[in-house]
């Protein structure tokens, strides 16, 4: 059977499969369990309440446990024990091989750079396009044009910037732009960027940097927006400049979305996995954490190791994790 | 807003001046990609894509016609013709600067001047390229002399990487299967989390029951668990239920780990749908199903538009779930992510391959966005700010 037409009947079935659930599971629960008739309709009624909401979330929730919350768990039985040895319980063995490896810490010192640099140029960087763009008549194209490498893959992020970072030899054209401009601004030879440490990993970061100012532009744009004009208005009555209102006025009142925006593109940044794996694949000191993952888990096929370093992104990741939830439930209070 | 207070900023020149040196950072590599992939393989080697637009000084290697074109006048045997014509195709007009016969000095001769080839004759060449080749005795051999020329080739832009890539049918590494693949995972992967997550969500926005506050908080938790932890504990279960790799695990894998998403965002959207509406339904002797599919469902549209646009744009890209659980040793599977990364390994100078493949696969996403970005805003604006 051609794949496309396999994709087309599983829409169909899928689609077709779940309303047929949906449908005949209520179905079955007010005409057959618990019909709201006779003597005891009331009763029916109550007891059809109380089951229906399940009925609703049923598919979701097994879909959601079997998916996310079945393989943390799974994940964290397997960083203990050992696939060579039949799964062997091995207690935190894969973890002080892990810790004796230097790939592992440089990946983890990368993280952390990451960690560090991307969110913090994205939402600068956002925060400056959101305020400038507010500000013109064309700024609705401006922002729409910043936005638009949210649509792009990280795979075909790292080829448009591998061309701005191509190297040719020092007696040729240079095609990339960034040797073009280093060698007009009186460089003496063409660098290969992307195997000078460190400096590597900030070009990296750069791509991603490039994604993800749309994002904080578009969020904090809007939290600017919501600003009660009134504040504005006395600070400038008052005789504030402009900066004074930007930095006193209107970054005080956004904080909270600052956060927002800040959280949402770490957990981008600990998850980052194509950027590295298509650009560079963890060589010249570029290691992260989930490329790292990758490469033991399906290269070097050690399952201990790799389920190890996936628990080290989900222990960096659990902060967010109790700060959205604690958020969450406060709203809803 | 600076002229609230009757103060016209002086600042506002600067403004235009920064979102324009702004916009122009931001766009720069894209376009950079895109006009690359019109240009031929030489044009990408030896020159910057940003002078695609002027004309360009390129050294070329062009030859004179073959011998048998001689002809005889009195006693020279002569060849005439112009350097640019190939097979009786005329280039672009390119004007020759300076020309040479050997490849160790290209640039021996200003144009209109006279080479002596010894016993291969004497050549003239002008500016346009026409050549006077001409001996005292017959020539001889198969083909004609080598003129090494430096030109300035006006710009020239072509769709003949377009036509390799896409619909050459002998050319392994070409995008259109890789092409259909990718659509063949997103559609289902797009369509189906969200209709199972409409119905979650409705149950958590509007039925009571107990245990909801934490069923909501846990899918606020899930929306930041890594997807990096379930590819192994679910490769081993897609392998032990035998669906081992391919589309269905993806579709599966894709429907898993979009669901947080799904019902978080309509969830929220699902709340603020005015109560009366609801109840007076209710009141009406309307089922929660019939409620669902005739009142929340179609009001919820924008919101279902915004995550379907997530959905798609987060499946199209993916790399990560498709390697994993998609793609098989055989390959048949490949999606155009997979592709462009092993292009990038094999044919990592070949710009004119690689531009026109990542343009290939950026391209959908890209229309996508610019038709919907209306949807693509108001869910990222309904799924971090309150």
């Amino acid at each position: 059977m051609h794949p496309a037409f396999q994709g087309l009947l599983t829409v169909v079935i899928g689609v077709g499969g779940c309303l047929a659930y949906y449908y005949f599971s209520n179905a079955f629960l007010d005409k057959v369990l618990f019909p709201p008739r006779g003597k005891n309709a009331g009763r029916n009624i109550n007891r059809a309440n109380m089951i229906r909401p399940w009925l609703f979330l049923a598919p979701a929730l097994i879909a959601l446990g079997l998916y996310l919350a079945y393989p943390v768990v799974e994940t964290l039985r397997l960083s203990l024990t050992d696939r060579s040895q039949g799964g062997a319980f091995v207690g935190l063995a894969n973890y002080s091989q892990m810790a004796s490896e230097p790939k592992f810490w440089e990946a983890l010192t990368n993280n952390f750079l990451w960690l560090l640099i991307v969110p913090a140029f994205s939402t600068m960087f956002g925060l400056l396009a959101a305020q400038l763009t507010d500000r013109i008549g064309w700024g609705a194209i401006a922002k729409s044009l910043i936005f638009m490498p949210m649509a792009i893959s990280f795979v075909g992020a790292a080829v448009i910037w591998k061309l701005v970072y191509d190297t040719r030899p020092i007696d040729q054209d240079q095609i990339g732009v960034m040797n073009a401009i280093y060698l007009s601004l009186g460089g003496d030879e063409p660098q290969q960027w992307l195997t000078i440490p460190f400096w590597n990993s900030i070009l990296l970061m750069l791509v991603l940097i490039w994604i993800q100012t749309g994002f904080a532009m578009v969020i904090l744009s809007a939290a600017l927006r919501g600003i009660p004009e009134e504040t504005i208005e006395a600070a400038i009555v008052d005789g504030a400049n402009p900066f004074q209102v930007f930095f006193k006025i209107k970054i005080p009142q956004i904080a909270s979305t600052i956060v927002v925006v800040w959280t949402t593109i770490t957990i981008v940044v600990l998850k980052v996995f194509d950027i590295v794996f298509a650009m560079t694949n963890g060589q010249w000191e570029t290691q992260v954490l989930a490329n790292y993952m990758y490469d033991k888990l399906f290269r070097a096929n050690d399952w201990g190791v790799g389920s190890a370093s996936a628990m080290v992104i989900m222990l960096l990741v659990s902060p967010i994790l109790v700060w959205n939830v604690y958020n969450a439930r406060k709203e809803m209070r | 807003m600076d002229n609230i207070a009757g103060t016209k900023s002086s600042l506002t020149w600067a403004v235009h001046l920064s979102v324009i040196i702004l916009v122009g950072l931001w766009l720069f590599p894209t376009v950079g990609l895109l006009v690359s992939s019109f240009r031929t393989a030489d044009q990408i080697a030896t020159s910057g894509w940003w002078r695609a637009m002027f004309p360009a000084e390129q050294n070329l290697v062009l030859r004179t016609a073959a011998p048998a074109e001689q002809v005889q006048e009195g006693g020279l045997y002569v060849i005439e013709g112009n350097l640019f014509v190939e097979d009786g195709n005329p280039r672009p007009e390119a004007t020759i600067s300076v020309w040479g016969t050997s490849s160790r000095d290209v640039a021996a001769y200003e144009v209109g001047d006279t080479a002596d080839m010894g016993e291969d004759g004497r050549i003239t060449v002008a500016e346009n390229g026409d050549y006077r080749l001409e001996n005292d005795t017959e020539f001889e051999g198969r083909r004609g002399e080598r003129v090494f020329v430096t030109a300035k080739t006006p710009p020239e832009f072509t769709l003949r990487n377009y036509q390799n890539v896409l619909f050459d049918p002998s050319n392994r590494e070409g995008m259109a299967k890789a092409f259909f693949n990718t659509l063949t995972v997103t559609i289902p992967a797009t369509i189906i989390p969200i209709l199972v997550a409409a119905f979650a969500a409705y149950a958590l926005a509007w039925m009571d029951f107990p245990g909801r506050a934490l069923l909501i908080a846990a899918v606020v938790a899930l929306l930041v668990v890594p997807l990096q932890l379930a590819l192994i504990p679910l490769l081993k279960f897609h392998n032990e239920i035998g669906i081992g790799k391919g589309y269905l695990g993806a579709w599966m894998a894709h429907t898993g780990f979009g669901l947080p998403l799904a019902i978080y965002l309509l969830r929220n959207y699902m709340v603020g749908l005015p109560r009366d509406i609801i109840e007076n339904a209710k009141v009406d002797g309307a089922t929660d199903f019939q409620i669902f599919i005739k009142i929340i469902l179609p009001l919820s549209f924008p919101a279902l538009a915004s995550f379907a646009i997530f959905q798609f744009l987060w499946t199209w890209n993916d790399l990560l779930v498709a390697l994993v659980f998609l793609i098989d040793s055989t390959g048949e599977t490949t999606v155009m992510t997979k592709q462009i990364v092993e292009l990038l390994g094999t044919r990592g100078g070949n710009w004119e391959i690689l531009a026109t493949s990542a343009f290939v696969s950026i391209a959908v996403p890209l229309l996508v966005f610019f038709v919907m970005q209306k949807y693509l805003v108001r869910g990222l604006l309904a799924g971090s700010v309150k």
